[in-house]
């Protein structure tokens, strides 16, 4: 049955392709920004390195994507046209990675919430049927799981601190849960793309997230959410007031020079 | 714990397998976990290393530079010590 199933698979539409890689392109891309944005401001010297380069593998990334989109579109957009002269509503990326950084421990969580997320659509698209994926993916995974490394040594160091960082690191839980229901939201795009033979790419990447997540926060002696109402939107271009801020600051040369090389 | 609070370590960066490693610096880090995160971050960004140790400064015992005449002068004049004092006597091959 499996096999019959396999072999009857249609092609992905080529327009859903692009709006994958976007998708991938926008979450690296605004989490990127939000990361730069600690340069300059970081607790540490040491950790003003540490996260200059979480944004630089992230724009990094992001680069590959839009590229891949970019090219799979076939209008004459590359990654720099789709990351400087698109507007807010053309954005596809997660509300999660907009939410301004807050402090250090918002900052690292939602990194670690996002970088699980993260890994396991990587590692599923390191198998995907389209070959410009899987090699995007088998290039980014080990930064990737670098990054789940990194967040999950911070939420532990915070976790089990001072009563001061547990309590930020609490507050920022609370405070971010409501955006994280959206990593897991199926929608036409991600059941067409399944169905055409690719991973897992929401909802079906939630029970191994919840394993892995739940037993970090318990080592970290954080008390788990409450279910709360999840708020959607980012997909499709829903956006919040924050997304719009990012940009201004990310495509203000392009917007202030056109066209203008530096 | 503050940032004051934050232990230094030092950084040893192993650049390739069968070599030793070598000291490159220092970081401060509140956990040895964090000393090797960052350190990766610091010194192995350009692809310098295969493998990093971190080891609290305070576990460091260094030799006195006042004592310095007193360890290291008397092995100034002993060239004997090195091999290429001796003269490899004919015929002996492969040494």
């Amino acid at each position: 049955m499996a096999t019959a199933t396999a072999e009857k698979l249609a092609p992905p539409k080529a327009a859903d392709l692009v709006t994958l890689a976007l998708r991938l392109g926008d979450d690296a891309l605004v989490l990127g920004q939000r990361y730069a944005e600690w340069v300059g401001h970081a607790p540490a010297l040491e950790l003003e390195m540490a996260v200059s380069n979480l944004a630089l593998d992230l724009i990094g990334e992001a680069q590959l994507w839009l590229d891949l989109a970019g090219r799979l579109e076939g209008e004459g957009r590359d990654a720099d046209k789709l990351a400087y002269l698109r507007d807010v509503l053309d954005f596809t990326n997660l509300l999660l990675v907009e939410q301004p950084n807050h402090d250090w421990a918002y900052t690292v969580l939602r990194h670690y919430l996002y970088s699980v997320y993260h890994r396991l659509l990587i590692e599923g698209l390191s198998r995907a049927p389209e070959e410009a994926f899987r090699e995007i993916a088998a290039k980014v995974l080990p930064e990737v799981r670098y990054h789940v490394k990194f967040a999950h040594s911070w939420v532990l160091r915070l976790g089990d601190g001072t009563e001061e960082s547990h309590r930020r690191l609490q507050a920022a839980l609370d405070r971010i849960w409501r955006f994280t229901g959206e990593m897991f939201t199926d929608d036409e795009l991600t059941a067409r793309l399944e169905a055409a033979g690719f991973p897992p790419l929401a909802s079906g990447l939630k029970a191994a997230w919840d394993e892995e997540v739940g037993r970090t926060l318990k080592d970290a002696g954080i008390t788990p959410p409450q279910p709360r109402q999840m708020i959607t939107g980012g997909r499709i271009g829903h956006h919040g007031e924050h997304l719009g801020h990012l940009l201004a600051e990310l495509q203000f040369m392009q917007r202030a020079y056109p066209n203008r090389e530096w | 714990m503050s940032r004051d609070d934050w232990e230094l370590y030092e950084i040893f960066i192993r650049t390739a397998r069968g070599l030793a490693h070598r000291h490159v610096g220092s970081v401060h880090a509140a956990d040895p976990e964090m000393a090797i995160e960052v350190a990766r971050d610091i010194y192995t960004r350009r692809n310098e290393g295969v493998s990093i140790w971190a080891v609290p400064s305070k576990a460091i015992t260094a030799s006195d530079p006042e004592e310095a005449d007193a360890l290291f002068e008397p092995a100034k004049d002993k060239i004997y010590r090195h091999p290429t004092f001796y003269k490899i006597p004919e015929g002996v091959e492969n040494i």
